[in-house]
């Protein structure tokens, strides 16, 4: 598209009328979106015709329209965060990464559907309904970031932003057909970002392919003073990357497939799908080695008890005083801060935010302290051991990024534990802080739904998961004919 | 084998400021108690001697220069206040009757 745009063969306004026209048709039946703003949009597409038009396009991408997961803070557009606690809260300051879409002229959709706070695997704990694949309306689009996913499979928008605490970027790509980037904690902005864990949260694309990913990234990444656990450093070349690795030439590189991560407890048709993506980069020419990462089983349940830790203690700012919904408890004459404070927390959490707020307050009160969150963050220190040893060997490290391909919804919404599992490939990358990316690696033959394909690298060298990414890209499309989601079905039939 | 009884659930939500019905405690206290069953697994994982980890990144205070800047006004501020009053936030009453 920004080809396309900048050989003046179309223009901002055109394309984002296509997106959203295709929101129109299409939305009822998937629900990408809670909030949607044509207007807004058409206003800053008109803005960069003008700009492309003068000769001074801001970006790489200027026109280009882009959603926006609702866990980012928006000016002039609610941000909700999928709660109800947050309902109609219209946010008095953009996030750096929309300050940053906005400098470089992407139109913005609207915002993307959720799990609640980013609490979940299948963007079915959000307060304003589920989400739904494309590829089957009756299954989860993976979560936390199921709507940004499934705006850019459904072809609602051509890139989306999401956040990735667990894997909530690479998850919903996997199970979705499209490109999900976790960039390395503190490569990306999280102000503006409203925080689940603060210490795994990272901002990132989601797109339908590597390059654009890299173009995104590239745009919203870079230091920013108003996050202090921004990383002070120039971002590596990741366009430059994801060209190099669509050439198809990977010699010289070292590729790991992590022993932990490839054999028991997947599907058979993602793991199928997996062996031949491998057997594609040796094809192209790089080397691949088993390696093993001993701590990575500990991986989920390091998470689990660090993650609510930090989402209890976040959490804390809704407390009914200053935005957000305030609810007076019942039958209380003059109630007290605390009683109303009690009182919205109930009516304005939902059951999966009840139930790590809990949890983290459990696992954090006193006398269970350090046999819970002390032996977390002791396990992560080993889980980040195992990935220095690990890159010592290798370039980068290659999984499935989801066990399974996608759930029928509803299926395991009464089973936190068997909902956890699906996010046991993605979580070593969080807790340690390094870059991960999906990308699609074709359909499961049992179900043929899509699977993806992981691959992790070092902190601060997210260009090789673009190289990487790029020359698997190709040489799948080789094979395929085409994009992975031109096989999509046509949801059509499916409009409102 | 961590158990987490519904009197705890109760406890918890209190300190954690939350109102449950009798059937949200009905239904997170097993919920609970398997969850923690399962993360339970790494007591024995790491050694003491192993350091913790508590952020990917060594952490370290930033400072700015202490130069006025502008920032959200009053209104701004205020916007999405639940009830305000006289430019403050409006909240219900902070003390209970014995204090």
């Amino acid at each position: 598209m920004a080809r396309a745009l900048a050989a003046g063969e179309t223009t901002s306004v055109e394309l984002t009328r296509a997106a959203l026209a295709a929101t129109e048709l299409v939305d009822g039946a998937v629900h990408a979106y809670l909030h949607v703003d044509a207007e807004g949009a058409l206003a800053a597409a008109a803005e960069s015709d003008a700009r492309r038009a003068a000769g001074t396009p801001a970006s790489a991408l200027d026109g280009v329209p882009i959603a926006v997961k609702d866990v980012l803070t928006t000016t002039g557009l609610p941000t909700t965060c999928g709660s109800k606690i947050l309902e109609g809260w219209i946010p008095p300051y953009d996030a750096t990464v929309v300050a940053r879409l906005k400098a470089a002229g992407l139109p913005i959709l609207g915002k993307t559907n959720m799990d609640e706070f980013a609490m979940g695997s299948s963007t079915e704990h959000s307060a304003y309904g589920p989400t739904h694949n494309p590829w089957d309306l009756e299954r989860i689009p993976g979560g936390s970031g199921g709507g940004s996913a499934a705006a850019v499979a459904s072809f609602q928008a051509p890139l989306a932003l999401g956040t990735d605490t667990g894997g909530s970027i690479r998850q919903p790509g996997a199970v979705t057909g499209t490109v999900g980037v976790k960039p390395t904690y503190g490569g990306v902005s999280r102000y503006g970002l409203v925080a689940m864990a603060n210490s795994l949260d990272q901002v990132g694309p989601v797109t339908r392919t590597v390059l654009d990913a890299a173009l995104l990234h590239e745009i919203i990444g870079g230091h920013d003073p108003l996050d202090s656990t921004s990383v002070d450093q120039p971002l590596p070349p990741l366009v430059e990357a994801a060209r190099q690795g669509a050439t198809g030439d990977l010699s010289g590189l070292k590729v790991g497939v992590i022993t932990e991560l490839s054999g028991e407890g997947y599907q058979s048709g993602v793991l199928a799908r997996f062996n031949e993506s491998v057997d594609l980069l040796v094809a192209a020419g790089a080397e691949v080695v088993e390696v093993s990462c001993p701590n990575f089983v500990h991986a989920l349940a390091t998470y689990y008890l660090v993650m609510p830790c930090e989402a209890s203690s976040n959490l804390a700012k809704f407390d009914a005083m200053r935005y957000g919904l305030r609810v007076l408890p019942e039958g209380v004459e003059s109630p007290s801060a605390e009683e109303v404070m009690r009182a919205t927390r109930d009516a304005g959490f939902g059951d999966e935010v009840k139930r790590r707020i809990i949890l983290g307050t459990y696992a954090l009160s006193s006398g269970y302290y350090d046999a819970y969150y002390g032996t977390a963050q002791r396990v992560r220190t080993l889980i980040s051991q195992d990935f220095a040893a690990a890159f010592e060997q290798v370039d980068v490290l290659v999984s499935p990024t989801s066990p399974t391909t996608a759930f029928k919804l509803g299926e395991k919404l009464d089973d936190p534990l068997a909902m956890y599992l699906n996010d046991l490939a993605t979580i070593p990358a969080n807790l340690a802080g390094v870059p991960g990316i999906s990308v699609p690696s074709g359909l499961a033959e049992e179900d043929g739904l899509p699977t993806g394909f992981q691959v992790l690298a070092p902190a601060l060298a997210d260009d090789r998961l673009y190289r990487v990414g790029a020359a698997l890209e190709a040489a799948l499309e080789a094979i395929w004919g085409g994009p992975l989601l031109d096989k999509a079905p046509t949801l059509e039939g499916a409009a409102r | 084998m961590p158990e987490i009884s519904r009197d705890e659930v109760a406890h918890l939500a209190t300190l954690a400021r939350i109102d449950l019905s009798d059937h949200e405690l009905d239904h997170l206290a097993p919920q609970l108690s398997v969850i923690l069953e399962s993360v339970a697994s790494i007591r024995d994982v790491a050694g003491t001697d192993v350091p913790p980890t508590s952020h990917p990144l060594p952490l370290t205070n930033v400072f700015r220069e202490d130069v006025v800047r502008p920032g959200l006004s009053a209104e701004e501020a205020l916007a999405a206040a639940p009830a305000s009053e006289q430019q403050r936030f409006m909240v219900p009453r902070i003390l209970g009757d014995e204090q």
